[in-house]
């Protein structure tokens, strides 16, 4: 079940690897235009050693669990 | 809390762990944080220390040293316990590898206390695609935990768990970037604590209630959808929303939602913050059971009941070096300053330290002051 569910897991990740490689895309936020989105305050995450410890302490206290947090930021700024 | 703290070991590990950009290797840099936490007769503070070091051009190491110096007589201990004192140190190890726009990341989390020992390894890999807009990341962990108890050295139980993430960041347009994430995870193995108890109505006592060991399911799956979204305004501020919506196997369903406003003012950034959480209790908890061994599986763990929390935060950062000439080799230092207030309000947990007659005690309300004062130097 859990080996089936990775699998799951990998071939979207296939999927969609594969998709973006063949394909001429144009994105529509050129790199030049990306100046914004690269400034310090737009960051998902500042301060990794912060934002790790205040997740500790609603975790310790309510009854949810993941969801959260920041997935990388593609924004090529450099 | 044998559930929960396996759950921060968890999120700790991938949080630390896949804190890489896809395409892009985290930058280098060292955090020296001190946190503080105070409220319901629980404090618990410490250090962390994190450092990444960038080793080529395709590699970068990350570690981390926490601890939490707890001293505890919350409302769970002064009812049915004594107050105690315990420490616990968490340390972690990470690398990320770039390969093109592919980075994969791996991790491994250690935390121990005199009577729990979590491990956890994780990893994660993000693809940049269609022309950087877009970045996929899949992360997996594994949990392996021991639960003991300091009173008798005998008692020893395990726990397994297993943890799946998706999640995709997308810039909209150039002021505009979001996050979708999917997080689903399964626990199997002894997911209570052995020190709780729960309360039952027992007429033959003179309170009329008396106190059984609580005892969860053996298995739990929990799956979280949270949305993201980072707006930056045009006289250079930034507006972040947020919600998540949580449900698993024990009948726990949650909405959870935030709003943040970060203004620069030179080298001064201020954030404020208000978090809003709401939750529904597990099918197998109750405030005051009819009688003993009323249900198979019962449990009074506040953190299961019904409540809704409030936090409202201020941060305040001070970037006191940006030269790229710096101090040898650092290049960029702040300090930074936050302040939270976590507001509690518990639905279904009565406050039984206040003496009232069975049924007819207050509910319980906390307030707790976390601050976090933190040095960052990036070189």
């Amino acid at each position: 079940m859990k080996i089936r569910a990775l699998s799951r897991y990998l071939l979207l990740f296939g999927l969609l690897a594969g998709a973006a490689g063949c394909s001429n895309f144009e994105p529509w936020v050129k790199p030049y235009e990306r100046d914004r989105l690269a400034d310090p305050i737009m960051a998902l995450d500042t301060a990794p050693v912060s934002s790790s410890y205040i997740q500790h302490v609603y975790e310790a206290r309510e009854g949810a669990r993941g969801g959260e947090g920041a997935a990388g930021g593609g924004c090529g700024c450099n | 809390m044998t559930l929960w703290r396996s759950i921060i070991v968890v999120t700790s590990g991938l949080l630390l762990g896949s804190g890489a950009v896809a395409g892009v290797l985290p930058e280098d840099r060292t955090d020296v944080l001190y946190h503080l936490y105070d409220g319901g007769g629980v404090a618990i503070d410490g250090p962390s220390l994190l450092v990444r070091k960038q080793i080529g051009k395709s590699m970068s190491v990350v570690g981390n040293y926490y601890v939490d110096m707890i001293s505890s007589a919350s409302i769970d201990v002064i009812t049915t316990a004594s107050p105690y004192d315990e420490e616990r140190t968490q340390w972690s190890l990470g690398m990320d590898y770039l390969r093109g726009n592919t980075t994969m990341s791996v991790n491994y989390v250690s935390s121990v206390e005199s009577d729990f020992d979590a491990k956890t390894y994780s990893f994660a890999v993000s693809q940049d695609m269609f022309g950087d807009l877009t970045t996929l990341t899949l992360s997996y962990a594994l949990g392996d935990d021991l639960v003991g108890r300091s009173d008798d050295p005998t008692f020893e139980r395990e726990n397994d768990r297993q943890q799946y993430g998706v999640g995709i960041t997308q810039i909209l347009t150039r002021n505009l970037i979001t996050t979708l994430n999917f997080t689903t995870i399964t626990d199997e193995g002894f997911l209570n604590n052995p020190y709780r108890t729960v309360r039952y109505a027992d007429s033959g006592v003179g309170r009329g209630f008396s106190y059984e060991a609580e005892l969860y399911p053996n298995t739990r799956t929990s799956t979280a959808v949270g949305l993201r979204a980072k707006y930056y305004l045009p006289y250079r501020a930034a507006l972040e929303g947020e919600y998540r919506y949580f449900t698993d196997t024990w009948d726990i369903e949650s909405n959870t939602a935030s709003i943040a406003y970060t203004h620069p003012m030179g080298p001064f950034t201020f954030t404020a913050k208000y978090r809003w959480h709401d939750q529904t209790g597990a099918h197998f908890y109750s405030d005051l059971f009819p009688r003993q061994q009323a249900t198979n599986f019962r449990g009074r763990d506040k953190e299961i009941s019904p409540l809704t929390s409030q936090t409202f935060k201020f941060l305040a950062s001070w970037e006191f070096l940006d030269d790229p000439e710096g101090w040898g080799f650092i290049k960029r230092g702040s300090v930074n300053f936050s302040y939270s207030l976590l507001s509690v309000d518990y639905h279904d947990f009565s406050d039984v330290s206040v003496g009232a007659l069975v049924g007819e005690e207050p509910l319980y309300q906390l307030d707790s002051d976390i601050i976090q004062i933190y040095f960052s130097f990036w070189y």
